[in-house]
């Protein structure tokens, strides 16, 4: 009968990393572009988000 | 493009951000990026051009952010404009950096978790919980409750605080004191051990409100957004030629008077100015009203703003930019709408009502039950339950939802509604001032085809084939209408400020100003003729046309009710052939200091006016009237003062908004109405003492469906678009709101 003295920070825990997750993404700019979100998967081309150091000015053309 | 590459780099340069030592970012406006596949051509475009470090499209809202090293910004634009992407300089300082939207959004998410959680709790309590239990699931209640309500509560304290201070009441003054004290009382009764506490009611009505409050915001920062993403009009810079006879682009800011500026053809004026050498014709219609373009030579004043259409030429600044035609529009629209700003929100209004009522029964309450029972917990309890009751759920929640929903309607027709109020302000109008030149009519002159000879006409329109000039294209549109045969000229070329000429078969043909083309004419002749060897052919007349869908706007206008007139800063000519043919009074030649003193004068006589305009002239009155439209084609300060952007060329939008305004305000005075019979009903319950902590929460949510559900019927019933040509460069954000 006393199972809910476990159950209920179980359940909070879970919801407060759901809300915690929520507000990550929120603060790294996942909801800045959901419509090119969606497109981007199509065109994917595994290249690194960030240029390369400077300096690798050959890397930079490629695409 | 018009401007030259040099002059654009260095606009680059101007409207872009410092990162870091040597690093610079710019935001261009794109707006035909319109699927992945764009937005990975332009980042591999882009990415692919010298010192661009990294590049990345938004396809939402449909810009490019660029970072680039070194001094001289890459060619961007030209770089776009080559694969097809017409791009555009995003300002930076009209893009308003505002985080109240993402702040909204967190306290949402906290007051959902929040009021969540509490749910489950409450739930346990009503399912009949032991006392022991019911005692901790209240502490926990509380310990989620109190930093809830202290994070997610912010928004609506600090605006009912403002109100107080300033002895004014608003919707947030209810909220606030239901919520404080619902939660008080609940923390009491935890305290004592008693059976009701109110956490998930306090909860669930931060959470309801702060919905209605997010989708508000959501609405304005989505209009904002599309409007700053059009086309900007006014230079930021200007070409300015040095004593050594080289240029220099500078900054608007930096220009003084008696600097000398070269314009380019197709650049518009940087500051007031007057023309010092050249020879050319000038495009004043957003500036002055007029619909034809003007010849100007040296020693003619030009006013910042005005288009330059003819050749280059050089100017002599009469005034540094704080001096300048366009600041002045701009003073005198803040001092206009000061009176704007008066208007108070129905929801306000109806706080105003409301709160005292409110308060009032709930001290009544207090005061009988002490009267009658003398408990006082009993009374104190019963007097917050009503107070509980009638907090403003559905009512916070009642105007904004159908706003929005009607704001969404109107965008997916092509007019962006800058916020809940101008709707409202729309609603109530009655009387509607256009203005003329590119409102109710499209901005492009069109040939006067009386009976031209087809072979003459064949003539002018090979000659005119070419220009840019507006009436050449009007010759050269009249040309392919009628189908004329091709004819070859040789010499084909164009003298700014005067015409084309060419030959054919031996005789020397020009088409331009009397002036120029003939040999003997009157220098005040203002005409275009087509002239072989000097001698007359044949003399071209042109009119304004009119906007797709004006009449049947006109139609639709006084059919429903709106006494239209016509106010123009353009030549009593011109209007007078316009306002008869619409059958509509009209004031011409007007300023616009008296257009703002017309629509005052409207107003004092209690007219409630919607004015529709674009120009530069009109920006003051669209500030000062009741409520304002603009043509997406309108001047950048016109857009701004505008309540309403629309976006299609077809002018059946201005009726089309007043419909779905006043359909949304029936709306929203039935939702004022089904709040105000919930409390009808719920009032009683909560007096007699009998609003448990469940029925509360029962109570609550059907208030609040019943309202959510009447405003989704604003969106019910898609109508068809009427048929027209979008603006090329607008369809993207057309299709973004379908």
């Amino acid at each position: 009968m006393r199972d809910f003295y476990y159950l209920i920070p179980v359940a909070l825990v879970l919801g407060g990393a759901g809300l915690a997750a929520f507000m990550w993404s929120l603060r790294n700019r996942q909801y800045e572009d959901l419509d090119g979100a969606a497109e981007r998967i199509l065109f994917d081309e595994d290249r690194p988000l960030k240029a390369p150091p400077r300096g690798d000015a050959a890397d930079k053309a490629g695409g | 493009m018009p401007t030259a590459p040099s002059a654009r780099s260095e606009e680059l340069l101007l409207a872009s951000r410092a990162l870091g030592p040597g690093a610079r970012q710019s935001q261009l406006s794109v707006p035909s990026i319109h699927c992945g596949a764009c937005v990975a051509r332009i980042e591999r475009l882009l990415g692919a051009l010298p010192n661009v470090e990294q590049a990345r499209a938004n396809l939402s809202t449909k810009r490019v952010t660029v970072a680039w090293r070194g001094e001289q910004p890459p060619d961007l634009i030209a770089a776009l404009d080559e694969a097809g992407y017409p791009a555009h300089l995003h300002d930076p300082m009209t893009d308003r950096v505002d985080g109240t939207l993402k702040q909204l959004v967190r306290a949402l998410a906290v007051a959902g978790f929040a009021a969540g959680n509490v749910m489950m709790l409450s739930v346990a309590v009503w399912a009949g919980a032991d006392a022991e239990s019911r005692d901790i699931f209240h502490w926990l209640s509380a310990a989620i409750a109190l930093p809830a309500l202290a994070y997610s509560g912010r928004v609506f304290f600090r605006s009912a605080w403002q109100a107080l201070r300033h002895g004014r009441t608003n919707m947030d003054v209810p909220v606030t004191i239901g919520v404080l004290l619902a939660f008080g009382m609940s923390l009491y009764e935890t305290i004592h051990h008693g059976p009701y506490a109110y956490f998930d009611a306090a909860l669930s009505l931060l959470f309801v409100l702060l919905i209605g409050r997010t989708l508000d915001h959501m609405m304005r920062e989505r209009a904002a957004t599309a409007v700053t993403g059009l086309a900007r009009l006014a230079a930021r810079g200007a070409s300015v030629v040095q004593p050594d006879g080289s240029q220099r682009y500078l900054p608007i800011e930096d220009i003084r008077p008696g600097m000398s500026l070269a314009l380019a053809a197709g650049d518009r004026v940087p500051v007031d100015a007057r023309v010092v050498s050249g020879q050319s014709e000038v495009d004043a219609s957003l500036v002055s009203g007029e619909s034809l373009p003007r010849a100007v030579s040296a020693g003619s004043p030009v006013e910042a703003g005005i288009l330059n259409l003819g050749g280059p030429i050089t100017l002599e600044a009469t005034a540094t930019a704080t001096d300048s035609f366009l600041a002045e529009m701009r003073r005198m629209m803040e001092g206009a709408e000061a009176g704007r700003a008066a208007y108070r929100r129905i929801a306000d209004r109806a706080a105003r009502l409301y709160a005292p009522v409110v308060h009032l029964t709930a001290l009544a309450t207090f005061a009988g039950w002490m009267i009658a029972t003398g408990d006082a917990h009993f009374a104190v309890t019963t007097a917050i339950a009503v107070l509980i009751i009638t907090c403003p759920c559905a009512l916070g929640l009642a105007v904004p939802m159908v706003q929005v929903v009607a704001s969404q309607r109107l965008f997916g027709r092509g007019v962006l509604a800058k916020g809940g109020g101008a709707l409202e302000r729309l609603a109530d109008a009655d009387h509607v001032v256009f203005d003329k030149t590119g409102t109710l009519t499209s901005g492009t002159p069109r040939l006067i085809d009386d009976a031209i000879a087809a072979d003459v006409l064949a003539i002018a329109a090979a000659m005119a084939e070419g220009s840019r000039h507006p009436y050449s294209r009007a010759i050269a549109a009249e040309g392919r209408a009628r189908h004329v045969p091709a004819v070859a000229l040789a010499d084909l070329r164009e003298q700014a400020g005067a015409g084309l000429e060419g030959r054919l078969d031996g005789t020397l043909y020009r088409l331009g100003r009397p002036g120029w083309a003939l040999t003997a004419a009157d220098p005040d002749d203002a005409g275009v003729v087509l002239s072989a060897d000097g001698a007359l052919l044949c003399r071209f007349a042109f009119e304004d046309e009119l906007r797709a869908g004006a009449r049947e706007a006109i139609e639709q206008l006084q059919v429903d009710g709106l006494t239209i007139d016509i106010v123009s800063g353009d030549h009593e000519e011109a209007v007078h052939r316009l306002s008869t043919s619409l059958g509509l009074p009209y004031l011409a030649g007007v300023s616009p200091a008296a257009k703002v003193e017309r629509l005052a004068a409207l107003a004092a006589r209690g007219a409630k006016v919607l004015m529709v305009g674009d120009g530069l002239n009109d920006a003051p009155a669209l500030g000062a009237a009741h409520v304002s439209m603009a043509a997406a084609s309108a001047t950048d300060v016109g857009r701004t003062a505008a309540d309403f952007v629309f976006l299609r060329d077809d002018l059946r939008a201005v009726p089309e908004t007043i419909a779905v305004a006043r359909r949304a305000q029936r709306l929203v005075r039935e939702n004022l109405v089904l709040a105000a019979g919930y409390n009808a009903l719920a009032v009683p319950i909560a007096i007699l003492g009998l609003a448990t902590p469940l029925v509360a929460a029962i109570a609550m949510s059907i208030s609040s469906i019943a309202v959510v559900g009447n405003a989704l019927r604003l969106a019910g019933r898609p109508t068809p678009l009427p048929q027209d040509k979008p603006r090329s460069t607008l369809q993207p954000f057309l299709e973004a709101g379908r």
